[in-house]
């Protein structure tokens, strides 16, 4: 499955997985790549379910819309 | 009622299905529970009904002409196929606008192709061609013109979009093609979702690149606000006696070019999150609009969301929104020692769509009311999300209910008041419980803002303490004599 996400920062400062197909709405727990350079690699989600994204660099300006792949 | 007194009234209700039924219905029903971080632990949301279940939900062409483009006013929504759909819907929901309608403004006025036999054989495209002529020379003023498709336009393969390139380069006007066929989706939800798309394509991008607009740092967009009886209305004074300039409202009262100049505010301030959530996170995405929800039903919800609002922007409109909820203050005190003494410990069951099973339970709460049972016809589960937080630990909670059920939780828990839909409403005032029709505010409304506080408890009041009531007895509940 490749779902195409949608990352966004919520008021919270959190960042937040969404998928619109799938009504997956969800916090973002940790990111392999989150430095200066590059954001992606694997994503963990707060319901325990796990993502990877190619990594992004320079990284994003949220919210981004990107392809990724379940884990 | 405790918890489990809950739990034993959902399984008693669910006996009488099959196995299979049973199972699947299971799922739809659950108790309040506000330590749980997620809905979907509880309750599923957004699944197919069950065939012969009575589900009171509509349908794909509902939610993007009922709901998100048919508020749109200077635009004409053409209900593209058979008769029925749009001349059945017309002018229901009660959009309020101004406007000369028929000159140019449209909310009320049914467009419709009327397909025959002929064009259900033949295809339609041609006919549309001639319709989109007709509406150019009829109604010049209008600004632009959408196509709303009917189950028909999908199943006989017509080519909408195809027609409406070409009458839009030769009118010179945007003509949309919306491809919302009844059939779409499981609810209204998928049309939402398709309409916010139509309006993200063809719509939103319109004005791009074009600076002439003159923007000022205090602009917003009200966002999912339908101007029910007047909504939309009584929630922008408030936002302007803030401080802040409304540049667009969608789309109750809204307009095209307003819509078109969506993209150059500051803030998108977002209502009905079900309905608009698409285009406000497209939004955000390509324009670096931040999204912020808000509730305006009740005092306390709307002190709450102005703040809120306000922490957005400078000192001035903070002070601003200090000085408007201190304003209306003495008017909601007011009106809740007047109604407060008559509602207070009344228990209300809702079941509606969009935001208000979860948004008004503040204002019954202000109104010392207690929501004892709420559900949505096609909610998803982010929208559970957002609900179980308001929620009490024995709320019952009923998601895209069937008709069976809704009567028999009604019958046990006999609330004081329930709110639905107009299919609801003579099935429960027959059952002797007074009943509001929570789509259209019962003819009655605005119920947004601080003085929709005050005609929203008046007419709580008018309706639970109404004398009816108690000479009400249902006929099959009377005795054999008397009937």
């Amino acid at each position: 499955m490749m779902p195409t996400v949608m990352i966004r920062r919520t008021d919270t400062g959190a960042l937040t997985f969404y998928v619109a197909k799938k009504d997956l709405e969800e916090t973002v727990v940790s990111v392999e790549t989150d430095t200066e350079g590059a954001w992606g690699g694997e994503v963990a989600l707060a319901d325990g379910s796990r993502f990877y994204v190619e990594p992004i660099s320079p990284p994003p300006r949220f919210p981004t819309t990107v392809r990724c792949r379940r884990l | 009622m405790t918890r489990d007194d809950t739990k034993a009234l959902i399984d008693e209700v669910l006996e009488v299905y099959p196995a299979k039924a049973k199972k699947d219905r299971a799922k739809h029903l659950a108790v309040g529970d506000p330590d749980a971080e997620q809905s979907k632990k509880c309750v599923t949301a957004n699944r197919k009904s069950v065939p012969g279940m009575m589900t009171i939900r509509g349908c794909a062409y509902a939610g993007s002409k009922g709901v998100v483009w048919g508020p749109v006013k200077d635009m004409i929504h053409i209900s593209h196929g058979p008769v029925g759909c749009g001349q059945y819907s017309r002018a229901g929901r009660r959009n309020y606008y101004t406007g000369d309608t028929g000159v140019n403004v449209f909310g009320t006025m049914n467009f419709t192709s009327d397909f025959q036999e002929r064009d259900v054989v033949f295809g339609g495209d041609k006919k549309l061609d001639k319709i989109l002529d007709e509406i150019n020379t009829l109604f010049p003023l209008a600004k632009g013109i959408s196509v709303q498709s009917e189950c028909p336009i999908g199943l006989i393969g017509d080519d909408i979009e195809a027609v409406s390139k070409k009458k839009a380069k030769q009118l010179g006007k945007p003509v949309v093609p919306v491809r919302c066929e009844g059939f779409r989706g499981v609810s209204q939800s998928l049309g939402h979702h398709i309409a916010n798309d139509t309006l993200r394509d063809w719509v939103l991008s319109n004005r791009d690149g074009d600076t002439s607009f003159e923007t000022t740092p205090y602009d917003v967009a009200i966002i999912g606000d339908y101007n029910i009886g007047g909504d939309a209305w009584a929630s922008r004074i408030l936002l302007e006696e803030m401080g802040l300039r409304v540049v667009a409202q969608w789309s109750g009262d809204g307009t095209l070019s307003e819509m078109e100049l969506t993209s150059k505010v500051k803030l998108n301030l977002l209502h009905c999150y079900r309905s608009m959530n698409y285009i406000s996170r497209h939004m955000e995405e390509k324009y670096g609009i931040p999204w912020l929800e808000y509730n305006f039903f009740g005092p306390t919800k709307i002190a709450e969301s102005l703040r809120r609002i306000a922490e957005r922007f400078d000192d001035t409109i903070k002070e601003n929104a200090e000085r408007v909820i201190a304003r209306y203050q003495p008017m909601c005190d007011a009106v809740i020692a007047k109604y407060r003494p008559r509602l207070e410990g009344r228990r209300v069951m809702l079941y509606v769509g969009g935001l208000r099973p979860r948004h008004v339970i503040g204002a019954y709460e202000d109104l010392g009311m207690e929501v004892v049972g709420t559900g949505y016809e096609f909610a998803h589960n982010d929208d559970y999300d957002r609900t179980i937080s308001e929620l009490g630990s024995t709320t019952l909670i009923y998601d895209d209910v069937t008709g069976y059920e809704f009567e028999r939780f009604a019958e046990r828990l006999r609330p004081d008041l329930i709110g639905s839909g107009i299919k609801e409403k003579y099935i429960f005032q027959k059952m002797g419980i007074p009943f509001r029709q929570m789509h259209s505010w019962d003819y009655s409304g605005p119920y947004h803002g601080y003085d929709g506080f005050a005609i929203f408890a008046r007419d709580m009041d008018m309706t639970i303490n109404n004398p009816c009531w108690s000479k009400l007895t249902a006929p099959w509940q009377r005795p054999a004599a008397a009937a």
